[in-house]
């Protein structure tokens, strides 16, 4: 059971690392196509670390590889927020261009709560859980600075950014339940104590994120309505198709090396 | 069988070359500067007989910089291509703890850092500012003066004060991008000499 926490761990990594490096080639500007590419780079070397052990844990013919590039989306564990496509809510269609004001409100979201998490995991009995967590700890402070000054250019901008901001703070707080509703295999981990109890780092992340929601003059949304369960294996329509870009080479060319 | 002594001159000879070897994004600062070459040692390999340990494997013990960094297999490379080139029979072995961190980057490494252009990271535990990266700022935020150690995840600090202009010297700079041409560099811009530049994060 161990093994799923990391792959909840990993996934998380994985699936957001893929997410920010489709603004590679693509930012609203050279400086943030660099930053999102480097931020997605941190992102997929800690679903590495943490693949790489979990395979080791596993055991078998498990590997970093097989676990990144061999699952299919119900064996994913990362969060449902995590896999939505940078649209924002209700786009019509694939072709409507991204939207920065989804990528940093996401990325701050997710980026503050594993500011409380990775320190927390830095006392996680597991030696290896703990020493990942040393270093991703030190990288999710460059992203968190990242999102939040961003937040609040964005949110105390012009009109028009400000009302983007609102509309992805609104559309994306209901997905943060499931950050704090506990599934069986981080119960577990928790009991181990090799897992921390997130539903318990609610109240300080919560009040973490109101401070610069605040400051960003936006009004701080509800997180209420249809809980997403996306760590226990049920995904949004969009996870199949981002593993299927991610996957595809892999899958076509078992073993390819560069 | 070989002797202790040999064994002993084999690691050391080991140890100094693959200290000597340069990181592939930055050719100026090597493995021992950067402080990611965290031991060398000679580990039995192969049989034990009545004649003693017949075999031993260098094994060199390196640590990564940024979880992510495309450098890293670059270095396990450059390091076994070298002792191959010394007849070295080697590993590379991968330690993640203790994590990595810029404060043990040597202070000759600073000093190559600084005249190859970029300006060497702040101790962590100096690394202090009162700043944002100035074009983002709102007005509060500007007008707010915040001072946080670097090591709390929610410090607000982004353009440290006083990181030095490593072409002109001058420490009236301010930061451009938290993310530059590598993960681990801010990009920066002198106010004086007005040139750009790469500020190696503290980490």
């Amino acid at each position: 059971m161990i093994a799923d926490y990391l792959l909840h761990l990993a996934d998380n990594a994985l699936v957001l690392g893929q997410r920010n490096a489709e603004w590679c080639g693509h930012g609203p500007v050279l400086e943030e196509d660099i930053a999102m590419a480097n931020i997605g780079l941190d992102c997929i070397g800690q679903a590495r670390m943490l693949y790489q052990y979990a395979a080791q844990l596993i055991g078998g013919e498990a590997t970093e590889d097989s676990l990144a590039y061999f699952r299919s989306a119900p064996d994913f564990r990362n969060y449902t927020m995590l896999e939505l496509p940078q649209q924002t809510a209700f786009a019509p269609s694939a072709n409507v261009p991204r939207d920065y004001s989804i990528t940093i409100t996401r990325n701050f979201l997710f980026s503050t709560l594993m500011s409380l998490v990775w320190p927390a995991l830095q006392h996680s009995k597991d030696a290896q859980v703990a020493a990942i967590a040393a270093k991703s700890s030190k990288e999710v402070r460059y992203h968190l600075r990242h999102s939040t000054d961003w937040m609040l250019r964005l949110g105390d901008g012009t009109a028009l950014s400000h009302q983007k901001m609102q509309s992805a703070l609104d559309y994306l707080m209901p997905y943060t339940q499931e950050f704090f509703t506990t599934a069986a295999f981080e119960a577990d981990a928790v009991q181990n104590n090799v897992g921390v109890d997130v539903a318990a780092l609610q109240d300080e992340w919560q009040s973490r994120v109101a401070t610069v929601v605040t400051e960003a003059t936006l009004q701080m949304s509800a997180s209420t309505g249809h809980l997403t369960r996306g760590k226990e294996g049920l995904h949004s329509e969009h996870l199949s198709y981002l593993l299927a870009e991610m996957q595809s080479l892999a899958r076509e060319h078992p073993g390819a090396v560069w | 069988m070989i002797s202790n002594e040999k064994l002993r001159s084999i690691v050391a000879r080991a140890r100094v070359l693959a200290g000597n070897i340069t990181d592939p994004e930055i050719p100026v600062i090597t493995l021992e500067d950067l402080g990611i070459l965290r031991d060398v040692q000679a580990v039995p390999f192969g049989e034990k007989t009545n004649q003693g340990q017949q075999g031993f494997i260098i094994e060199i013990t390196i640590t990564p910089t940024y979880s992510g960094c495309p450098a890293m297999d670059q270095i396990r490379d450059d390091i076994l291509h070298e002792m191959d080139a010394e007849h070295i029979p080697a590993r590379v072995k991968t330690s993640l703890a203790p994590a990595w961190t810029t404060d043990w980057m040597s202070e000759a490494g600073r000093l190559k850092l600084r005249e190859y252009g970029i300006a060497p990271p702040q101790h962590l535990s100096h690394e202090h500012s009162n700043s944002r990266v100035i074009q983002f700022a709102t007005k509060s935020i500007a007008a707010r003066a915040i001072n946080t150690p670097a090591n709390d995840p929610f410090s607000s600090q982004t353009a440290s004060q006083n990181i030095i202009c490593p072409h002109c010297g001058s420490d009236n700079t301010t930061e451009t991008s938290h993310f530059a041409s590598t993960a681990c560099k801010a990009l920066y811009k002198c106010l004086d000499c007005l040139e750009p530049f790469d500020y190696f994060k503290p980490y």
